[in-house]
């Protein structure tokens, strides 16, 4: 089963994920995310360094009000087992290395200031949008929520919209 | 029945123990399934490799049955859980810009996390950049983003009672979709590598 640099069937994946899923609405009465996590992490450190300033502030206030620990969020431990759980999948099927993923026609500068970019944009999307892939659209789409769909639209429509532009990039 | 967290019928601490289990096994299957490679995820927009479509696809009709079914039979109240409030226009605007993100990146905030955590660096990096995306958000919120953010709200709202038909049509219209789709997308990856470069699709692991 443990061949190197190999995949598992994406029908099986997508099940369990689907199973970890409704686990999640199940036990915690919360869908999966990623972003939120991201969000959770941000703030508890902005609320470490300056916690007055966290306090007064638009967008942290409802995160650290009443005292709250934004690193003690369900998220949070969430993303603490898939740290493990990505390690363990890619020690099994011997992909654990350091390297960069790109297409082999662009350089490494390029591909890392383009992956930078990337990530900017998600951190401001993803806020304003209320989620990411995992917390807006899949969660969203797991309880039928028209915003889950409203996510798909945008993230996927968009993306193939985006992509003839940037193809260099990939293809 | 569920939701056990919400009813206070499991703890904090129980509910953070099963947070970490949960996400261990969703991590796991994300790296399995190839997530953590960019140009794997990149191959849904350009036609070479539809892995981010067939799961993302199944795991989304998994759960949504999954609730469904449980709910009709009683062991989950959908309505106890923290179920998403719609704010279109604002999830419409942050979606583009997440899409624009996905080309450029290559990745999503879930899966560059398990990126970086098994030794990508441009997973790190991108990991990085959603940080100081978040940041320069929260500096800057309420001068560019609040009025926006909390625009468009039209509360909870179920995607059948939008459309005006029962949830179970549509669970089964979403299903059909989603298998027509694995059918359609598996015939047109393999038409369009049948001409590419054995080695191009090996590395990617086709």
């Amino acid at each position: 089963m443990f061949k190197k640099n190999q995949y598992i069937n994406p029908y099986i994946g997508g099940f369990f994920i689907g199973l970890m899923m409704i686990a999640a609405y199940y036990f915690s009465g919360e869908g999966l995310g990623s972003s939120g996590g991201f969000r959770d992490v941000t703030a508890g450190v902005v609320n470490g360094i300056a916690p007055k300033f966290a306090n007064n502030s638009a967008y942290y206030g409802r995160l650290v009000e009443d005292g709250r620990n934004p690193f003690n969020t369900w998220l949070v431990f969430e993303m603490i087992g898939i740290i493990f759980g990505a390690i363990v999948s890619a020690a099994l099927f011997n992909r654990l290395k350091f390297e960069i993923g790109k297409s082999p026609k662009i350089s490494n500068k390029k591909r890392l200031v383009a992956a930078l970019l990337g990530g900017l944009f998600w951190g401001v999307g993803s806020q304003l949008g209320r989620g990411c892939t995992s917390g807006l659209v899949m969660s969203g789409m797991a309880v039928s929520s028209l915003s889950g769909y409203i996510g798909l639209m945008a993230i996927f429509g968009g993306g193939y919209i985006f992509a003839y532009f940037f193809r260099k990039l990939w293809i | 029945m569920g939701p056990l967290f919400p009813q206070g019928i499991i703890s904090e601490p129980v509910n953070h123990l099963i947070a970490v289990f949960i996400g261990l096994i969703f991590g796991f299957f994300l790296e399995a399934s190839g997530f953590t490679n960019t140009r794997k995820l990149a191959g849904v927009f350009y036609g070479y490799d539809f892995v981010v479509l067939k799961v993302f696809f199944t795991a989304a009709v998994t759960s949504a049955l999954g609730l469904f079914l449980m709910n009709y039979y009683g062991l989950i109240d959908i309505k106890l859980t923290f179920y998403p409030a719609t704010f279109w226009l604002p999830t419409l605007v942050g979606g583009i810009i997440m899409a624009l993100g996905f080309i450029v990146g290559g990745f999503c905030p879930g899966t560059s996390f398990c990126a970086a955590s098994t030794g990508k660096i441009d997973g790190m990096v991108f990991v990085g950049g959603v940080f100081l995306g978040i940041l320069g958000y929260s500096f800057t919120y309420k001068a560019l983003f609040e009025k926006l953010r909390n625009s468009g709200n039209i509360g909870q709202v179920n995607i059948a009672d939008w459309l005006g038909i029962s949830e179970g049509l549509f669970l089964f219209l979403l299903t059909t979709v989603a298998i027509a789709a694995f059918i359609f997308v598996t015939w047109l990856q393999n038409k369009l590598n049948s001409k590419k470069d054995p080695q191009f699709l090996q590395d990617l692991g086709v």
